[in-house]
């Protein structure tokens, strides 16, 4: 039929583009130079404990945190996931949230805190974006656990 | 004889009836990423603008539940759809939506009226967290007030149908140049005719055809969408039935609310030709 190999023709044609731009993305430069390297990170975790302290449904996940050891262990695991010189030294994600049984919900509320925390460190949005991505794994790591 | 209704105003009023009992409401769900949840189509599922998708209306997260409102026009050259629709969504699982369309055929005074109720349960995936694109099946149960219409240009069935569908829906954070990017494959079976605005089955066809859907989008923003989508479509009575694409830029400022202007080409519409023209929805979360 005409019609069917029309259609099928243009949603080839609509994936093959977004396929070829998706793959043109790549840089060489790592997404921790983007990110602004140690300074911004380390803005972005004080912005989150920040935005954190004053969150009714976060804090009480961290009421019985050592916030100094989260600030640094946060450090060398955001440079760690964005392609930076770090080793994470932390325990295993699941190790950190075994037992919080952290809700989806409050899963996203606390991804949308970090994606506050960014946006007062000056991440541009594609940026931004590029950490969230590298951020997605980790997620069934640490929900309802 | 009919009072005249200014359909502008109809939306009007759904809007402000909107915004009134969304400010009854205190806690609304946003278990998801904001822009994330998608919209609700013009036939009441949750989706894009044309195309049924997997992602369930709502913000609603597996604790939640989450319920919505919204109202569409679509005004070609010589026809205007207006859509009322509501859903219900159930722990980011199950989402059952009502819609009632109105079609108008300009200058000849005629109204059809088309009630829908659907329903979709997701079967895989989460549409930003898990590795594989969400996966969800749908059925859209459609039932026309009046035959008449349908039942002159044809339809073999001028009262009810049915329409089956499964869609795969997939956000890639930063995928494109760092911006975020959705797309949306739906392969629909169906007997309707013009969605069954006129009907079900006829002269040249009446069985189920298999018919596909497709969806792009770039986030530009957290609160602003562009995108295109298609939608094919079968040509049971023989009057040249076309596919639809449509152009679309949403703005989301908020998981409460969001606005989607865009032009849609609907092709030939019962023997009329080039139909194209504007399409405007507002949606909102009533918690």
């Amino acid at each position: 039929m005409d019609n069917c190999g029309k259609t099928m023709k243009k949603i080839t044609a609509l994936f093959f583009i977004f396929t070829l731009v998706t793959g043109c993305a790549s840089t060489q430069v790592s997404l921790y130079d983007e990110l602004g390297g140690k300074e911004t990170v380390a803005q972005i975790v004080d912005n989150f404990i920040h935005e954190i302290e004053f969150d009714k449904v976060m804090f009480a996940y961290f009421a019985e945190s050592d916030i100094e050891r989260f600030r640094e262990k946060l450090n060398e695991h955001l440079c760690f996931l964005a392609n930076g010189p770090c080793a994470y030294t932390g325990d295993t994600m699941q190790q950190v949230h075994a037992g919080m049984n952290i809700t989806e919900s409050d899963f996203n509320h606390g991804v949308d805190l970090f994606i506050a925390a960014m946006t007062k460190a000056n991440v541009p949005h594609t940026v931004q974006n590029k950490l969230l991505a590298k951020m997605v794994p980790t997620r069934k790591e640490m929900i309802y656990l | 004889m009919k009072k005249r209704q200014y359909p502008a105003l109809v939306l009007f009023r759904a809007g402000l009836t909107l915004l009134a009992l969304h400010s009854f409401s205190t806690h609304a769900a946003d278990g998801k990423l904001i822009a994330t949840a998608g919209l609700s189509q013009i036939e009441g599922s949750g989706g894009g603008g044309i195309v049924p998708w997997a992602t369930i209306s709502g913000y609603d997260s597996r604790d939640q539940i989450s319920a919505g409102a919204v109202v569409t026009q679509v005004d070609v050259d010589d026809y205007r759809l207006t859509m009322l629709g509501a859903s219900l969504s159930f722990y980011d699982n199950v989402e059952v939506s009502i819609a009632q369309q109105r079609f108008e055929i300009k200058g000849a005074g005629i109204d059809i009226k088309q009630n829908i109720v659907g329903l979709k349960y997701r079967l895989y995936g989460d549409v930003v967290y898990s590795d594989w694109p969400q996966v969800s099946v749908g059925m859209q149960y459609k039932h026309l007030e009046d035959p008449t219409v349908a039942s002159a240009v044809g339809s073999k069935n001028s009262n009810s149908g049915t329409d089956f569908y499964i869609a795969a829906t997939k956000v890639h954070l930063g995928a494109i140049g760092g911006y975020n990017a959705v797309w949306n494959l739906t392969a629909r079976a169906t007997k309707a005719n013009e969605m069954g605005i006129l009907g079900f089955g006829g002269v040249n066809n009446d069985s189920y055809e298999l018919m596909l859907e497709a969806s792009a989008g770039i986030l530009f923003s957290r609160n602003i969408a562009v995108g295109i989508e298609y939608r094919q479509k079968p040509d049971n009575l023989g009057l040249g039935e076309d596919n639809w694409t449509d152009y679309f830029i949403s703005y989301i400022p908020s998981k409460d609310f969001n606005l989607t202007l865009a032009w849609a080409e609907l092709g030939t519409i019962a023997g009329a030709s080039g139909q194209s023209g504007l399409y405007l929805s507002l949606n909102g979360q009533l918690w």
